[in-house]
């Protein structure tokens, strides 16, 4: 993909102020930051911290309760549904934990990486199967099984499939929650080294959710570490985790286990 | 208890006006499913309550009515549904196409061109062309407010995959004016392009679905496809073996234990009709009018 329409100038995605209450609680509070065009930014912090909630309101899953949420100078947030819907179907994409959650279990490989190509407009039965051979390919998933269900796939390759749906419509911005959770380690790092692969060859702006300092060390330009809904530190990746300076990213750091 | 008993048409004034408005919006908005409050009827749901219902409430006492059930006007549904009108509303019933005003009917389009002033009601068992993809009614409302209609064509992409050609061959999807997917109910897709242009007015009723749709007369309604699959209105490639006709849509009959087989009209008025007017087919009684 190339970049040339995006403006370099000026940050692809902006938050300010983001807020989300459940009740008297707080999910995320007074979350601000800028994503810049072919940027990674990663979101740490251990269970309750806010992660997902402040992923589920970035994405349009979830209703804020205050503050801005601005792509390419549009708020997204009073941004009218049949818009928000057709940016998530077009520019944007969300990677889910659990593949089956962003999977259709039913449909063939074929069929889920074809639908949002058909969801834009694509009426050629020929050329989507196409696109998506080629799709499957670049993530490694071999094109006899296109006719494959997902049900008949390992987990790594449902999580894949689940990529190469997303990224058919080559969109400019992912948001991914924990991709990389609930697999063993050897098939995580064949995982990484594809989605680095991926977001370096079209140019993407990513907002990864991770509780795995690991991933964030490999994919992430800058990191975000949030704790009590809050964000508490936020630098470049290297910077923060070889050198943090909250408590809290401390400990962190620390309990990461070195083999 | 005497036919006296019951308002005429069955249904009382204030529920035949109730399921007017709805037919009447359903109209103005081509394709849409108006929810109605559909009422008990002295018949099983599957049975065509739906239909009934619409019926009732399009019924005058000057109208003539005829019933098909897969074509056939003598079959057990359309019988009871028949006789159900003589006895609550006294109208006048046929068996020819061209002679009815109101034509309620279950998967099939008569062969007979309508011609204005004639009334089709289609019972209809799922209104929602998208429920078996998207089981939740509250998001597949939202996709036809929004337009997002993909999902539609994930499942002919799916059959194509499976069987090498889109196999849906019955309730086949239809967009209408360009905007509504719609489900044309359980009608063969030979009948899908009679669908679109006709001169009668199309009233779907789903009585247990609690839905009302409408195609008003000279509708566009296109049949779903790929470019490069293009819809194909396929029938048996027999003629009939009653009437010889060509260009109807076929039953196939089995005939014995032996493997023999016969292909007959399965709209039995058509059939009939070209009968007596001396057309005759493969198995047809020798010796009479040819």
């Amino acid at each position: 993909m190339t970049l040339h329409d995006v403006s370099l100038d000026q940050p692809l995605f902006r938050v300010e102020g983001l807020t989300k209450r459940y009740g008297q609680r707080i999910g995320c509070a007074d979350v601000s930051f800028d994503l810049w065009p072919g940027e990674v930014l990663g979101i740490v912090g251990e269970s309750g911290s806010g992660k997902s909630t402040l992923l589920g309101c970035l994405a349009g899953h979830m209703q804020a309760d205050e503050g801005k949420i601005l792509y390419r100078g549009r708020n997204t947030l009073t941004m009218p549904e049949p818009e928000r819907r057709v940016l998530s179907r077009t520019e944007w994409a969300f990677v889910h934990q659990n593949p089956r959650d962003g999977l259709r279990m039913g449909v063939s490989a074929g069929g889920n990486v074809g639908e949002r190509l058909m969801a834009i407009g694509a009426r050629h039965y020929g050329d989507i199967r196409e696109t998506a051979i080629d799709w499957l390919g670049r993530v490694e998933i071999s094109g006899e099984r296109i006719d494959d269900r997902p049900r008949q796939f390992s987990g790594g390759m449902q999580q894949r499939l689940q990529i190469a749906r997303n990224l058919v419509t080559s969109p400019r911005l992912v948001f991914m929650d924990e991709p990389t959770g609930g697999l063993d380690v050897s098939v995580q790092a064949r995982l990484l080294d594809l989605l680095r692969g991926l977001v370096r060859d079209m140019g993407l702006s990513v907002i990864i959710v991770t509780h795995d300092l690991a991933v964030t060390r490999l994919l992430a330009d800058r990191l975000m570490v949030m704790k009590d809904g809050r964000v508490i530190e936020h630098g470049l990746t290297d910077q923060v985790l070889d050198d943090p300076q909250a408590a809290y990213t401390q400990l962190l750091v620390s309990s990461v286990l070195q083999v | 208890m005497t036919e006296q008993a019951y308002n005429f048409a069955y249904l009382d004034e204030a529920t035949k006006r109730m399921i007017r408005r709805a037919l009447l919006k359903g109209l103005a908005i081509p394709g849409y499913q108006v929810p109605f409050a559909s009422r008990e009827m002295p018949m099983p749901y599957g049975w065509g309550t739906g239909g009934v219902q619409v019926t009732a409430a399009c019924l005058t006492p000057g109208d003539t009515l005829k019933v098909i059930d897969q074509g056939a006007d003598d079959t057990t549904n359309a019988v009871s549904i028949r006789k159900f009108f003589e006895r609550t509303a006294q109208v006048r019933t046929t068996e020819t196409t061209a002679e009815a005003t109101v034509i309620q009917t279950r998967h099939r389009i008569p062969e007979v061109a309508l011609t204005q002033g004639q009334i089709l009601v289609y019972q209809v068992p799922i209104p929602e062309p998208l429920r078996f993809l998207e089981p939740r009614e509250s998001e597949t409302r939202r996709m036809h407010a929004l337009e997002e209609y993909g999902l539609m064509h994930v499942k002919l992409y799916e059959d194509i995959a499976r069987h090498g050609a889109i196999a849906t061959s019955y309730a086949y999807p239809v967009k209408v004016e360009g905007r509504y997917v719609m489900d044309p109910s359980p009608i063969p897709k030979f009948d899908n392009p009679k669908l679109g242009g006709n001169a009668a007015i199309q009233l779907f009723g789903a009585g247990r679905e609690q839905r009302i749709y409408a195609l008003p007369p000279y509708t566009d309604v296109v049949s779903l496809d790929f470019e490069d699959h293009p819809f194909d209105p396929s029938k048996a490639d027999h003629a009939c073996d009653l009437c010889g006709s060509g260009a109807s849509y076929l039953d196939e009959v089995i005939t014995d234990d032996t493997g023999s087989r016969m292909f007959v009209c399965s709209d039995t008025s058509y059939c009939t009709t070209r009968q007596a007017e001396g057309h005759t087919g493969r198995l047809s009684p020798k010796g009479e009018a040819a």
